[in-house]
């Protein structure tokens, strides 16, 4: 982002929305590129290579959670989806095929660019950091996590996720505090983001997800990285 | 004022009263229970059709057997008796013959008479010319004759079984009949069943009576040969007549059985399930009767879920398709807001207020679609088990500003240590929110109060203003849609009107109870109680609902209930809760002085507890949900909470 303008595309198919969120992201100083059909998207993004999406859920051509599942398959790069819908189903099923956030509609320019701004930030990269939680590593400047010498791939918020929770392994963190420290939210937003997410999270670095290791549950509190 | 019992102490002392006394009552109710089981068990076994068919059966053919076995045996000793008694008479008049024959001119010389007798009776006994009394058509008889002259027959000294002849036979000879009599006589040391047949003989001189003993020995065999063969054939029929009804009852009682295992399966989900039409008509009338009845309920259901899959379409619909162009509206509002520095007065203003009111817009659209959703009943509860405190510390932090633009202080009181529950936190955050904005709205700039206390099996959390308060009756309304206490006064903090009524739909997802309180002047406290698992059930609040009540002193136990009821009642005139009304309770129904029984302290508790309904007390006695649950709390409370 330095000297450099982000890159955003937006997956929308109301024009009227499309060119607004355009005029308010130009305004906020990003670039945009705005594709209106969700069969077109994955081509647009092959070719704009954003350094983030806007993805309307409810698109013609192609359900906004397929064209979702498909950047996701190609890259880790954030996504933030746009969604009408409130009901819980359809709130996880999207963050559980690959977005990393959602704005619900409808918002207020200035949420949207936080939500954008907090995606964009990368997390404080220390000096050859280098992080351990049960048996995985985590190179924090490499942003590379590795079992065994297997490397993991993670996403880029999920890499957060993790280092988040590396780095005090003594602490166990709120779903709150999560949802601050990583989706930089500064008000209480919804804590269905840290459950999927960690759901993500465990089924990449978990042995056994069902009795993970690596992110533990601690009842009624939150969760906190396993010992090492 | 009212008092929430102590977490447990009530109800520790509710259950101790009657312990004593179990185990006095322990035997009687043991034998009781296992009375009511024997009892339990006979209705069952009398209720299964089979067995039913199969003891009627049983019993039923039994008595058959048994009358058509007696019948039968009589038939057939009647019969072999007769023919016994037409051979008998056949024989004795030969025997008469024989008996005038020989001795006919017998003088009177005993010795000659004995002589001629015995010869007689030789006579008798080879009526065929066979080997003597044996093998006549009557069978084997004795002969035996006695003169009719008196004293005579002490003469004889023929030896002949004249002791086996009885009197009443030989009063009747002597009359001059032929008779027959039925005796018993013993021969070998065995008493068996006889036939004597009597008649008088008359010579010239003299008269005599003969008699022939027939010993029934082997008609007694044959009756017996009979008797048996018919137990052992009814026994027989009997177990083969239960055993084809068992056989008969099964073929009905199997496809019922069916019947009922498909009629199972189709009340458990399986709207496929279907009967197999096979068999007799009546079960085939039967299985398209229940196919027909399954396939009806089937399409209904379908249509229910249809219906239910519109309305929830619909309301997806609706609200994106309102909500992507008021997002644009939105952002162009926002943006022109942004730069209303440089508009002339009158545009900025109206930036102003269209940025305002889209505000208004955006939450009434989004509250009213929450409530279309309860209304669906499409609202799911994605509970998860966490510390209730996070989520008051979240909507107080959310409300803080809020608190701060109105001058309101908000005081907490939370236990030090987590609170864990099994709840939706989007929910419980939500009626928070509603609680201290509507109570910041209505504080008048007074601290506003949030408490949070919890026992085992429930959490309790009360909001208080200390504002202008509700007015009799109006505590039932508060959780009505739009509703407004005064309807000239604005609201300040912009809330919708249906915050409350979700709030109240909120409560009920999670089995909970959201109620009101308040008086004039007072301000109003409104009272969150939530089971901490999903499952739970609340009997009692951890807290008061009144404001002014105090928490139960922990050890305060039954004395509570004595010390409340002389509490004097201050200022409380209503308590309504689940957003239905009911008629507030005058003042007078409430105060003390008119209420100073134990039986009012009830009542007053259960008009604490217990949720009414419009329409009168049939709501209240609705077992379902949180409602039954109070009732059974208004019931069990009378120690617990009272005024």
């Amino acid at each position: 982002m330095d000297g450099m303008r982000a890159r955003v595309l937006v997956v929308d198919d109301d024009p009227a929305l499309a060119e607004m969120l355009t005029i308010v992201l130009r305004g906020e100083g990003f670039d945009t590129a705005v594709v209106r059909d969700g069969s077109k998207a994955l081509d647009a993004f092959r070719e704009v290579h954003p350094d983030l999406v806007l993805l309307d859920l409810m698109l013609p051509g192609m359900s906004g959670l397929d064209v979702c599942k498909e950047i996701r398959a190609e890259s880790g790069i954030p996504i933030i989806m746009l969604t009408a819908k409130t009901d819980t189903v359809d709130v996880v099923l999207g963050l559980e095929s690959g977005a990393d956030d959602y704005v619900m509609k409808p918002f207020k320019p200035k949420e949207l660019t936080a939500r954008i701004r907090a995606r964009l930030r990368r997390a404080d990269v220390g000096s050859a950091e280098r992080l351990r939680v049960a048996d995985v590593e985590v190179d924090v400047p490499g942003h590379q996590v590795t079992r065994d010498g297997e490397p993991i791939s993670l996403t880029p918020l999920e890499f957060d996720l993790l280092v988040a929770l590396a780095r005090k392994p003594r602490q166990v963190f709120t779903r709150e505090v999560l949802l601050e420290q990583v989706w930089g939210y500064r008000h209480a937003a919804d804590t269905r983001l840290v459950n999927v997410h960690v759901q993500r999270l465990r089924s990449k670095i978990e042995k056994d997800p069902e009795h993970p290791e690596v992110v533990v549950t601690v009842r009624g509190v939150g969760y906190r990285a396993g010992t090492s | 004022m009212t008092q929430g019992p102590a977490p447990g102490h009530p109800a520790a002392a509710a259950i101790s009263t009657p312990d004593p006394a179990e185990p006095s009552t322990g035997l009687g109710a043991r034998i009781r229970l296992t009375a009511d089981r024997a009892r339990s068990r006979i209705v069952f076994w009398s209720r299964s059709l089979l067995i039913r068919v199969v003891a009627l059966t049983l019993s039923l053919s039994t008595l058959v057997m048994l009358t058509l076995g007696l019948i039968l045996q009589q038939q057939i000793t009647n019969g072999l008796l007769q023919s016994k008694i037409d051979a008998a008479t056949a024989e004795i008049d030969s025997a008469r013959l024989t008996v005038q024959n020989s001795l006919s001119g017998a003088d009177s010389d005993p010795s000659s008479l004995r002589e001629q007798l015995r010869v007689a009776l030789t006579e008798i006994g080879r009526v065929d010319g066979s080997s003597g009394a044996q093998g006549s058509t009557a069978g084997v008889f004795e002969p035996v004759i006695v003169p009719s002259r008196v004293g005579s027959e002490a003469d004889l000294a023929v030896t002949q079984p004249t002791g086996d002849i009885p009197a009443e036979l030989r009063a009747r000879v002597g009359q001059g009949q032929i008779a027959y009599q039925y005796t018993t006589i013993i021969r070998d040391g065995q008493s068996i069943p006889a036939l004597v047949m009597g008649a008088p003989a008359r010579t010239s001189t003299d008269s005599f009576e003969v008699y022939l003993i027939f010993p029934l020995a082997g008609e007694l065999g044959t009756v017996q040969v009979v008797q048996r063969t018919l137990l052992v054939g009814g026994i027989a029929l009997v177990v083969a007549l239960t055993l084809i009804s068992a056989l008969v009852a099964s073929q009905v009682v199997r496809p019922v059985r069916r019947a009922a295992a498909s009629a199972r399966k189709l009340a458990a989900g399986d709207l496929a399930e279907r009967m197999p039409v096979t068999g007799p008509i009546e079960l085939t009338t039967l299985a398209n009767s229940f196919n027909g009845m399954a396939e009806a309920i089937r399409v209904q259901i379908r249509q229910l879920e249809e219906f239910g899959k519109l309305q929830r379409r619909f309301t997806s619909d609706v609200s994106h398709e309102l909500r992507t162009p008021l997002t644009t509206v939105r952002m162009a509002a926002d943006v022109l807001h942004a730069g209303r520095e440089d508009f002339p007065a009158h545009l900025s203003r109206a930036t102003e207020l269209l940025v305002d009111e889209l505000d208004r817009f955006e939450s009434l659209l989004g509250d009213l679609l929450e409530i279309s959703r309860y209304d669906a009943g499409m609202a799911e509860l994605s509970a998860e088990p966490i510390d209730i405190r996070s989520s008051i510390n979240t909507s107080i932090a959310a409300a803080t500003q809020l608190a701060g633009q109105f001058g309101v202080q908000i005081v907490t009181t939370i236990p030090e240590h987590p609170v864990v529950a099994e709840i939706d936190t989007r929910r419980v955050d939500r009626i928070l929110r509603n609680l201290i904005y509507n109570a910041i709205d209505h504080a008048d700039g007074k601290p506003i109060e949030l408490e949070l206390a919890a026992d085992e099996e429930v959490l309790a959390i009360t909001v208080t203003d200390h504002g202008v308060g509700l007015r009799p009756g109006e505590a039932g309304l508060v959780f009505n849609r739009f509703w407004r206490a005064d309807p000239s006064r604005q609201r300040q903090t912009g809330g919708t009107g249906l915050g409350l009524a979700i709030s109240l739909e909120d409560a009920r997802l999670h089995g909970g109870w959201l109620q009101a309180s308040g008086a004039p002047g007072e301000g109003a406290r409104f009272r969150l109680t939530l089971p901490r698992t999903r499952s739970g059930l609340i009997t009692q609040s951890p807290l008061p609902l009144r404001i002014g009540a105090d928490r139960p002193a922990i050890g305060a136990g039954s004395a509570v209930a004595v010390d409340d009821r002389v509490m004097p009642l201050e200022g409380v005139r209503m308590m309504v809760e689940d957003g239905t009304l009911k008629p507030a309770p005058s003042d007078d129904d409430l105060h003390p002085a008119s209420v100073p029984e134990a039986g009012a302290t009830a009542t007053l508790s259960s008009t604490d507890q217990v949720p009414t309904r419009p329409g009168g007390s049939s709501g209240a006695q609705q077992p379902a949900a949180s409602d039954g649950a109070a009732v059974s709390s208004a019931t069990g409370g009378s120690t617990g909470s009272a005024p």
